[in-house]
């Protein structure tokens, strides 16, 4: 499984986002984590390029609502998989969350979401979604967090 | 918890079940206290303390654009607020103007959006700036030209500048370790951070230049003696860029901040900031030569962790902060900021910023710990764990040093390192258990938590373009093109800028416009992607 991470617009809080990245690194899934700063172009292109099953985005910053949609709107226009699993974290109010889901978010983790949780409910929907074979050479052991 | 467990303290001292004489048998009472308000300072930075001023009380605040700004700082004003703190949002910051592509979704939304003087002039209208104590901002790669803001800001409504308590954060280089908004390159950051230094050591002796912040440090995953560490190398990078242009140490170190954090480990936060007060003391003695005792009383701005606060039962978030907030009075706080509880969910709601500054003067007035200076001074547990620190921290600023100093470790990843490592490791703690957070990992609710929470106007980006538009045909285009070039000049001929500054924000010039020329000089800051 391929995970990029990413911080798109101006936002500096990336604790979650890179605790997020080496919880998906030791449950084994190769993991791109794009720094601050990423452009929703760029979010695309490296999501293209690298086949990515996962898009991470962490916002934190109260700009979800113009962000988030336009990541995965570039993301589709630059032919990314369409089985690709879009997640969004950081301080997102309830109110702003059914907006995000039809935009193609797969789910919200707010502050306090768990790490092993946030691993295995991606696990699932990767598997749903794709091909079988990049959960089962994972295994089970690794998704201890 | 059984017996044989051990005990640690959030950063993983550890600790035994109680201390006595024989834990401190060597102390000298002189040479590692001695009376508050004389050398090395650990039991505070003056005799009486609180007794004859309490610090400062000023909330973190701002948001859409400077009219709903202003409207917040003046009920905060007058509820005893006696400071204030001017939250910008990201594209100020970073040096972009509101109208800017790409930048629409984040005006006014983590504070308020300052394009120009006449936002500047709208965000103060109403309010006696001589009678607030103290007024900061979260400037930072751009803090010259906050300095330019609020010095054309005075001039041109006849107040004498020295007069206000300006307090500009101005600490670039935590930028890149870990806060994010940079905008040049370290060296060209550290050069600006050392211009507003020193224009201030000359031109406006009573503001405080520089804030430097282990807070962002802490929240980014340090451990105590890390956060202090960390912040004392990037200042020692700033002061000696200030020394190497011959500017005097008592002149531009007397007024210098660190601006901390405050964990809801009671004791071992206490012994943080006494362990701080000591190590700078004696760095402005022996390394910088600093005569004046003023120069070795290390003033301490103080903001409770935001990291601290949970989503889950957010009343007790209210809890969290009192200990906080009482553990930076117990440290000897001068300014201390106390978070909301709603933090976790949006910016606080008026009733949320309330209470956090209720909570302040709860402490203040009616807990009586305002009453003793150094309250926890000679505790056995308070001392050991003060020289604990006091130890990790020389030998972390010692490891800095001989990796070449604070702006090599930053560009070499070495603080991003240790702080994700300290971050992810916090975080298996509280899944593994071993560290209890109530409401989070303990004594759960699985209720979804109902508190109102505050709603921001998503027109403040169009509000600010129109602004802009109407401003751009209004002012004189000429002085402002010749504002610019000066600028230009100034940067290519590595100059002190906050002349040029002060005259391109008197021209009404836009902070794009400025960090535009800016960045054509230095050129932009690429970052790390070390997770």
């Amino acid at each position: 499984m391929k995970v990029l991470i990413s911080k798109p617009g101006l936002d500096g809080h990336d604790r979650g986002a890179k605790i997020v990245a080496r919880a998906f690194e030791e449950a084994g899934a190769e993991v791109i984590y794009t720094g601050l700063q990423a452009t929703p172009e760029e979010i695309a292109e490296i999501a293209k390029r690298e086949e990515v099953d996962v898009v991470g985005v962490s916002l934190l910053s109260g700009a979800h609502n113009s962000l988030m949609p336009r990541v995965i709107e570039r993301c589709k226009e630059s032919g990314v998989d369409d089985g690709v699993v879009y997640l969004l974290g950081g301080i997102i109010p309830q109110e702003d969350i059914p907006a995000l889901l039809a935009a193609g978010v797969e789910r919200v983790f707010g502050p306090g979401s768990e790490l092993g949780e946030i691993v295995s409910f991606t696990l699932e929907r990767v598997a749903e979604r794709s091909v079988g074979e990049i959960v089962s050479e994972m295994g089970t052991k690794s998704f201890n967090l | 918890m059984s017996a044989g467990e051990k005990h640690k303290t959030l950063s993983g001292y550890e600790l035994k079940s109680y201390y006595g004489p024989s834990d401190i048998e060597d102390f000298d009472y002189n040479q590692k206290l001695g009376k508050p308000g004389a050398y090395p300072f650990t039991r505070g930075i003056r005799e009486n303390m609180y007794r004859d001023s309490l610090w400062v009380m000023g909330q973190y605040s701002g948001f859409a654009s400077a009219e709903e700004a202003n409207e917040r700082y003046r009920y905060l004003i007058e509820q005893g607020q006696t400071g204030f703190s001017i939250a910008l949002d990201l594209p100020t910051q970073m040096g972009i103007d509101s109208d800017s592509q790409g930048v629409e979704g984040e005006v006014g939304k983590v504070g308020v959006a300052v394009n120009s003087l006449a936002d500047i002039e709208t965000l103060f209208k109403g309010i006696q700036l001589e009678k607030v104590r103290q007024i900061r901002t979260t400037a930072n790669a751009n803090s010259i030209i906050m300095l330019g803001f609020y010095v054309a800001f005075a001039r041109k409504h006849g107040i004498d500048p020295n007069k206000i308590g300006f307090f500009l954060q101005n600490d670039c280089l935590k930028e890149y370790i870990c806060r994010g908004t940079y905008i040049f390159p370290p060296s060209a950051g550290l050069k600006l951070s050392a211009d507003v230094i020193e224009y201030a050591a000359k031109h406006l002796p009573n503001w405080t230049p520089i804030a430097v912040s282990g807070y962002h440090i802490r929240e980014a995953g340090a451990t105590a003696a890390q956060e202090i560490a960390f912040t004392m190398s990037n200042m020692i990078a700033y002061l000696d860029a200030a020394k190497g242009r011959g500017v005097d140490i008592d002149a531009c170190a007397r007024n210098i901040y660190f601006f901390l954090a405050a964990q809801v480990d009671f004791l071992e936060e206490v012994a943080k900031f006494r362990a701080a007060r000591r190590v700078f003391a004696k760095l402005m003695r022996e390394r910088y030569s600093a005569q004046d005792p003023e120069t070795q009383r290390l003033k301490i701005f103080v903001y409770t962790s935001g990291s601290a606060l949970t989503a889950e039962q957010p009343l007790n978030n209210i809890v969290r902060v009192t200990l906080e907030t009482m553990a930076a009075v117990a440290g000897g706080c001068q300014t201390l900021a106390s978070s909301s509880f709603d933090e976790a969910f949006s910016l606080p709601t008026e009733e949320a910023v309330t209470v956090a500054l209720r909570t302040q003067q709860i402490v203040a007035y009616e807990s009586g710990i305002t009453q003793t200076v150094d309250l926890m001074g000679g505790s056995y547990a308070c001392e050991v764990l003060t020289d604990k620190i006091e130890e990790e921290i020389w030998n972390i600023l010692a490891e800095i040093e001989k990796r070449g100093g604070a702006v090599k470790c930053i560009e070499e990843g070495f603080f991003h390192r240790h702080l994700s490592d300290g971050a992810y490791r916090f975080q298996k703690s509280v899944e593994d258990g071993e560290r209890v957070i109530v409401g989070v990992n303990k004594f759960r609710d699985e209720k979804e938590p109902e508190i109102p929470t505050f709603k921001l106007s998503n027109e403040t980006g169009k509000k600010q373009s129109e602004k802009l538009a109407r401003l751009k045909e209004s002012r004189d285009n000429v002085r402002v093109q010749r504002a610019l070039g000066a600028v230009r000049r100034a940067a290519q001929n590595d100059d002190n800028m906050g002349d040029v500054m002060v005259e391109a924000c008197s021209a009404y010039a836009t902070m794009g416009e400025i960090c535009d020329v800016l960045k054509e000089v230095y050129g932009k800051y690429t970052p790390l992607k070390i997770y």
